[in-house]
C-alpha cells in the first residue's frame, strides 16, 4: 500500500485542514455552524473526532478502490473442495459467487465482497463485532455460513447511510461520543439499528417488566438497551456514549452533546508551568497556544 | 474448520434420510453452537444437511397447548403472543440467554441440542470424555466451578447450559421427533437429555437421524405465578451458574401444584420432586420456601470447585418462588 498515493483531496496535514463537500455536509449535519464550526477545524487533526472519522470512511473508500480485489486473488485459484453457490442481496446490490462450505459471512463480506466495515472481533459469537443484519434481523456475521445466506437480505455498516447522508444512529453515535477506538462500531451500529425495529415490534427483553402484557412501539430506558445491547461488547468502554445515541434516536427526543473539544481558554486553565514550558521547547520556543 | 458437504434440505423426509445414512452427518439450523464448536474442532461432520429453511417454525395453538416448531427462531418464540400470554416462564427463560443477535439465529431445537460449555470439552488439547470417549475427564480433578453438583459420573461432570430447556422442565413439555421412512415419537422432556453415565458423548436419547420436528407444550394454570431466576457472573449475555425455573399454582393461600427445575447444576435440566413435594399442599410462605429449598439441594454433592451452587441453589429457589408468587413481575 505504501507505494500507493491516496488521492490528493484526501489527505489531510496538521495545519491545515481542507473541508470537502461531504465533510461540510456531516459537519452542517452535527449542527456545528458559524463559530462553533471555527472551533471544531481550529482544534487541528489530532483532536477533530469528526474530522478523524471522515478520514477513516475516505481511506476506507480509497483502498476499496484499489486493484486487484481480494475476491479477483481467489477466484483464480480454481476448484474449491466443497463449494456452494450463493446468490444474495448485499446493501441493495444482488450479489452471486461460490464459496468454500465453511466459509463465513463475514469472511465473505470482507475477503470476497471487499466490505471490510464488519468486524472480525472474536470469531465465536461472544463479542458481537461481526453483527450484520440478515433479513431484517441482526445476527452474528461469524457463525453464520455464507451457504446459509442464499435468496437473503444482508445490510452492513455500509448499507446504513443513504449515499452521503449517514444514518440517524450514525450522526447519534458520533454526536454523543459512542465510540474510541471505533472497531466495535459497525456491529454496535447494525445491532442498534435492528434493536429500533425490534423495539417498534414490542419486542421483550430480559428485563422487561409484564412479559404477559405486548405493546407495540416501546419507548426504551437506559436499562433496557443496556440489556439488549448486552451482545456488542466496547473494549474502550464507550457504553454511556451508545446508551446516549441510541437513546436519542429510540426517543426520538433530541438531547444536549454532553461534550465539546476544549477550548483554548480552558487549556490554557489547566496546564502547568512545566507544560508551557515544554510545549514552547516543543515548538521551538513558540507560543504556547500553537499546538491546541 | 474441517472440510464438510453441504446441502440444503428441501423437505424433512429428505434431510432424515441424508443424515441418517451417513454416521458423520449433522443437522445445520441456527449454527450458534454447531459452527462454533466446529471451527475449535470439536465437532467435525463430514456433512452438513441445511434445514433451517424447513417450514417448520410455526407456533400455533393445540386443543390441549400449543406446537412451537422446531425451527422457530427463539426470538421470534419468546415474543410470541401466545407464549407471552400463557407460558411468561418459556418467555423469560428463553429473553435469559445469549444475545439479541444470538436468539435471532438459534432455533428451539438446536437450542435443545445445544451442547456443555464445560472449558474442558471446548479444548481440544485437554482430555474429555464427552469428545473424545475415553480420554478421561479433564474437570473432575481440574477447575469444576461451573460444573455439577448432581447426577454426574466419574466419567463426565459437564452440565447442561441451557435456559430454555429448564423452563420446559417446568411446563411439562413434549418433544416431538420424525426419524427414516417418516416414524413419528414424542418423547418427555425429562426423558430427552441424558446424564452422563459411562457414555457422556450421547447428550441426549435421539437416535442418529432424528429430527425433531416441534416442542408441544400442555396448558397449565401457572401463567399468573411463574417466574424464571438466572443467576450468572454478570448481568447479561453468560451463561447460568445456577438458575431455577419456578411455577406455582395456588388454591386460595395454599399451593395446589408446584414445579421447581435448577438449570446448570447437572447434565441436564433438573426437576427437584422432593422441593415440589415440600410446596404441595402448604402456604405459599418464605418459610415453606426455605423448606423447599433445602429440600432441593440435600442430596448435591458439590466438586472441589462449585460448593456455592449449594447455598447458591436455595436461595435461588426462594427467590423465584416469592418472586412467582408476585406474578412474575422482577
Amino acid at each position: 500500500m505504501d507505494d500507493k498515493q491516496l488521492p490528493e483531496d484526501l489527505c489531510l496535514i496538521e495545519d491545515e485542514v481542507p473541508i470537502s463537500r461531504d465533510e461540510e455536509k456531516l459537519l452542517d449535519e452535527l449542527g456545528l455552524v458559524g463559530e462553533s464550526r471555527r472551533k471544531f477545524l481550529g482544534q487541528g487533526i489530532t483532536a477533530g473526532l469528526g474530522i478523524f472519522a471522515l478520514q477513516l470512511l475516505a481511506k476506507e473508500k480509497a483502498l476499496a478502490a484499489l486493484e486487484p480485489t481480494p475476491g479477483a486473488v481467489f477466484a483464480q485459484n480454481g476448484m474449491l473442495e466443497n463449494s456452494v453457490k450463493v446468490s444474495m442481496k448485499v446493501n441493495g446490490a444482488a450479489r452471486s459467487l461460490e464459496v468454500d462450505s465453511r466459509m463465513s459471512l463475514l469472511d465473505t463480506l470482507r475477503e470476497r465482497l471487499d466490505l471490510t466495515g464488519t468486524k472480525k472481533g472474536c470469531d465465536q459469537g461472544q463479542c458481537g463485532a461481526c453483527t450484520v443484519i440478515v433479513g431484517g434481523q441482526r445476527v452474528l456475521s461469524c457463525l453464520t455460513l455464507a451457504a446459509q445466506c442464499q435468496g437473503k437480505d444482508v445490510t452492513t455498516v455500509e448499507g446504513l447511510a443513504k449515499g452521503d447522508e449517514l444514518h440517524p444512529m450514525q450522526a447519534a453515535f458520533i454526536k454523543h461520543d459512542g465510540f474510541q477506538c471505533g472497531y466495535c462500531t459497525p456491529g454496535q451500529l447494525c445491532s442498534a439499528v435492528a434493536l429500533l425495529n425490534e423495539a417498534r415490534n414490542g419486542n421483550a427483553s430480559h428485563v422487561t417488566q409484564n412479559l404477559r402484557t405486548h405493546a407495540r412501539g416501546l419507548k426504551l430506558s437506559d436499562d433496557e438497551i443496556r440489556e439488549r445491547m448486552s451482545g456488542n461488547i466496547c473494549r474502550c468502554g464507550a457504553y454511556p456514549g451508545i446508551v446516549a445515541a441510541i437513546k436519542e434516536v429510540q426517543s426520538g427526543r433530541e438531547t444536549a452533546q454532553t461534550w465539546h473539544f476544549a477550548t483554548d481558554d480552558e487549556i490554557a486553565a489547566v496546564l502547568t508551568d512545566d507544560d508551557k514550558q515544554q510545549i514552547a521547547a516543543m515548538n521551538g520556543g513558540g507560543k504556547t497556544d500553537a499546538i491546541v | 474448520m474441517q472440510s464438510f458437504k453441504y446441502t440444503s434440505a428441501t423437505s424433512d423426509a429428505n434431510a432424515v434420510r441424508v443424515v441418517a445414512a451417513n454416521r458423520e452427518a449433522k443437522f445445520l439450523a441456527g449454527g450458534t453452537n454447531l459452527i462454533d464448536l466446529m471451527r475449535e474442532y470439536v465437532e467435525r461432520p463430514a456433512e452438513l444437511v441445511d434445514v433451517s429453511q424447513l417450514p417448520l417454525a410455526q407456533i400455533r395453538p393445540t386443543t390441549n397447548g400449543v406446537s412451537i416448531g422446531a425451527l422457530a427462531k427463539n426470538e421470534a418464540t419468546a415474543n410470541h403472543p401466545l407464549i407471552r400470554q400463557h407460558y411468561p416462564l418459556l418467555s423469560m427463560a428463553i429473553l435469559a440467554g445469549a444475545s439479541g443477535q444470538l436468539r435471532n439465529m438459534a432455533t428451539n431445537g438446536g437450542n435443545l441440542m445445544q451442547r456443555t460449555r464445560c472449558q474442558y470439552f471446548y479444548d481440544i488439547a485437554m482430555p474429555c470424555n464427552k469428545r473424545e470417549p475415553g480420554s478421561g475427564c479433564g474437570a473432575l480433578e481440574g477447575l469444576n466451578r461451573i460444573h455439577a453438583i448432581f447426577g454426574y459420573s466419574d466419567k463426565c461432570v459437564a452440565t447442561y447450559p441451557g435456559d430454555m430447556a429448564t423452563a420446559l422442565y417446568a411446563l411439562d413439555a413434549v418433544v416431538k421427533v420424525r426419524g427414516i421412512n417418516g416414524r413419528e415419537r414424542t418423547i418427555p422432556i425429562q426423558d430427552f437429555h441424558r446424564l452422563p453415565g459411562d457414555t457422556p458423548q450421547k447428550d441426549n436419547n435421539l437416535e442418529h437421524g432424528e429430527l425433531i420436528v416441534s416442542i408441544e407444550v400442555p396448558k397449565n394454570n401457572f401463567a399468573n405465578r411463574s417466574y424464571y431466576l438466572k443467576v450468572r457472573d454478570r448481568a447479561s449475555y453468560a451463561f447460568a451458574l445456577v438458575s431455577v425455573a419456578a411455577a406455582l399454582e395456588t388454591d386460595g393461600s395454599n399451593i395446589k401444584q408446584a414445579r421447581v427445575v435448577l438449570g446448570s447444576v447437572a447434565h441436564k435440566p433438573w426437576r427437584s420432586m422432593e422441593a415440589e413435594r415440600a410446596l404441595v399442599g402448604k402456604p405459599a410462605t418464605s418459610e415453606t420456601f426455605k423448606a423447599a429449598s433445602d429440600a432441593a439441594l440435600k442430596d448435591a454433592k458439590p466438586l472441589a470447585h462449585n460448593g456455592y451452587k449449594v447455598e447458591l441453589g436455595k436461595r435461588a429457589i426462594v427467590l423465584a418462588l416469592q418472586q412467582a408468587m408476585t406474578g412474575g413481575a422482577a
